[in-house]
């Protein structure tokens, strides 16, 4: 590269395909990140204000606590896979940024 | 010579082979450091599961669930949840950014001296609490494994674990710590899977026989000396208002916190990061690394409630030997030998993963960065600082874990998790995320997190209580008088307390070099321009 580095990351930071990209990984990862820590804190709280509540049992003995503990697994690999899922988009909108960057440089 | 030490040793003459092996393919820092960066995602998930489900994690949940039930579960559900932090936040920007440590991040934009000299203090303060936990699980392990041979002493099982950890880490550096860890982490999951499978084998396959069991459970309490019923599957046996005059339920939020935000600043864990070719591989890791954190956590149910079941809380000899206690009753004395050398193996494992993430960060933030301000010409004199810096750690673990063998093991690991999520994850988030975020703000984030949770810890009723005078030495309080600050774990507060000196500290004297270059480090990270290549064999 023969200009300035900042210049070169300035240009990147300022374009069209970058900014989507951002908007985009933002637009999830947000939403995302605050569903889980709303529902992984139900947990401890429900346990512990409404104890009553959570040992009602559901399926024979296993009751409300138990299940929503387990559930929270399910939840935790269930947005892994949407994270992953939307990852692979990000990573062709990062490919073209790159991409359009060096052709950008080239000429 | 009992099955269990010829386990053992085939685990340590397996792990040595491979020390051998890696140590002929560590040619210069990158390779030593980070396995040049060539390890995989499956293989690095694996070795993420080795590197995190610690001797907390088996024999500690086991024994919780046993004794308190449910409330005993809330660990295991906390530690896979956290995994979120990792793959959302932090695993593919530290990737991107970064080259050898946590640091790597933070002194991106920063002044990088104050902010390097913190963040490999912190780095080690972490993991030597962590370790010396470990150490000491391993000491109490051997113990009452190997009680009937005279000559090995809880203070030669510390002293062994400590030997063989530097060993790996010398010679073998990264590479042969991934092994370790991959290998520790199948070893676990085949003992775990089979000692559930003895555990349903009792009830016949049949879930609803033995979820009533649990919810009636028979026993003694040690306590009153009573014959008691009761609902295992029910909240509130440890962290309950009867249990605990009231605080519990805070309690229990404060050590959920501490779990989901700990794990993120955890520096062994993030080090692996730097060990795949590139963040999308980092991304693929921290899936594998959740199925199979996450499978065996849903199974310490198995574990636990079979403990709890089948040998009942009050024939419980200690509630870190459940499990092994399960696989004796269950699988004969061989499997107690299997399991036994699973548990062991796991601890090595988890040492070797905390003295390699100690070792770089002292090598390459304190004394490349630090002590040469980053312009040492010879890259192998990091590798050999390193080298000496894993025998310090570990000669000081030795010495510490010795000192401090009667001391709660579940404490020392929760402090460790605290004094992450308070000083490392703040600082980690802010540099992500906020331009205006400043080498003050990080360097008061660090130091003030770190304090904060250290202070709480002191003043908590983990150390400071007043015991009746036949309590026994191992038991009593280390400060005798009432604890000022209520809560055993103190997330709650000091985690809040890291953010905020880290948003003054940036408020207070801003830093606008920091925020020029604040772009650049959002490109980075985000599209992996720039990133530290894999170097091929």
């Amino acid at each position: 590269m023969n200009e300035s580095t900042s210049t070169v990351w300035s240009r990147i930071g300022q374009s069209p395909r970058y900014k989507e990209l951002i908007r985009s990984k933002r637009a999830f990862i947000f939403p995302a990140s605050l569903f889980f820590i709303a529902y992984y804190f139900a947990l401890p709280v429900l346990v512990g204000w409404w104890p009553e509540l959570m040992k009602k049992p559901v399926f024979g003995p296993v009751n409300i606590a138990y299940l929503f503990a387990l559930s929270q697994f399910f939840m935790a690999w269930f947005i892994a896979f949407l994270y992953v899922r939307k990852a692979g988009e990000w990573d062709k909108q990062a490919k073209q940024v790159i991409e359009n960057e060096e052709f950008v440089s080239k000429h | 010579m009992t099955p269990a030490i010829w386990m053992f040793l085939a685990f340590v003459a397996a792990t040595l082979g491979i020390t051998i092996w890696a140590a002929k393919r560590n040619t210069g820092a990158s390779a030593y450091f980070a396995a040049g960066r060539s390890i995989t995602g499956w293989q690095n998930g694996l070795a993420v599961a080795g590197d995190y489900m610690s001797a907390a994690s088996f024999l500690g949940i086991s024994g919780m669930i046993a004794l308190y039930g449910f409330d005993g579960f809330m660990y295991s559900v906390g530690w896979l949840v956290a995994y979120l932090t990792v793959l959302l936040i932090v695993a593919e920007p530290l990737r991107n950014a970064g080259k050898y440590t946590m640091a790597d991040l933070l002194a991106y934009r920063l002044t990088p001296r104050p902010v390097r000299a913190m963040a490999s203090l912190s780095t080690i303060t972490v993991s030597t609490f962590y370790m010396v936990a470990q150490m000491i699980g391993a000491g109490a392990l051997v113990k009452l494994l190997l009680s009937n041979i005279p000559w090995i002493s809880t203070n030669a099982a510390i002293i062994g674990v400590g030997v063989l950890m530097v060993v790996y880490v010398v010679f073998g550096g990264m590479l042969a710590t991934t092994w370790v860890q991959i290998i520790k982490a199948i070893l676990l999951m085949t003992g775990t899977i089979f000692l559930s499978v003895l555990v349903m084998k009792q009830f016949d396959f049949n879930f609803e026989r033995f979820f009533s069991a649990i919810s009636q459970l028979t026993y003694v309490d040690p306590k009153t000396k009573l014959e008691v019923t009761r609902n295992f599957l029910e909240p509130g046996l440890k962290f309950g208002d009867a249990a605990t005059a009231g605080y519990g339920k805070w309690d229990l939020v404060s050590l959920g916190i501490a779990l989901l935000f700990g794990t993120a600043g955890l520096p062994h864990i993030l080090v692996r990061f730097y060990t795949v070719p590139d963040a999308k591989t980092a991304r693929v890791s921290v899936v594998w690394a959740m199925i199979i954190i996450g499978t065996f956590y849903i199974l310490t149910t198995f574990l636990g409630f079979g403990a709890a079941t089948l040998i009942k809380p009050d024939h419980i000899t200690t509630d870190n030997m459940a499990a092994p206690q399960l696989a004796e009753t269950l699988g004969g004395p061989l499997f107690f030998a299997f399991i036994s050398a699973v548990a062991f193996a796991t601890i090595l494992a988890v040492v070797a993963g905390l003295t390699i993430s100690a070792s770089a960060s002292f090598a390459h933030d304190f004394y490349s960065n630090v002590l040469h301000h980053g312009k040492e010409t010879d890259p192998n004199s990091e590798v050999r600082v390193a080298r000496i810096t894993a025998f310090i750690v570990g000669a000081v673990s030795i010495v510490l874990a010795i000192k401090l063998q009667t001391v709660n093991v579940a404490f020392l690991v929760g402090l460790a998790f605290a004094v992450a999520a308070s000083a490392n994850l703040p600082v980690i988030v802010l540099s992500i995320f906020w331009k205006r975020f400043s080498t003050t703000g990080a360097v008061a984030g660090l130091a003030v997190g770190l304090l904060a949770s250290i202070l709480l810890i002191l003043v908590s009723p983990s150390i400071m209580g007043i015991d009746a005078p036949d309590v026994v030495a191992a038991k009593r309080h280390l400060i005798q008088m009432k604890p000022l600050f209520p809560l055993n774990n103190p997330g709650i507060l000091s985690i809040p307390i890291g953010f905020l000196a880290a948003i003054i500290g940036s408020l207070l004297r801003p830093e606008p070099e920091a925020e020029a270059k604040f772009e650049e480090l959002q490109v980075r990270s985000q599209t992996g321009l720039g990133a530290e290549k894999a170097v091929a064999h």
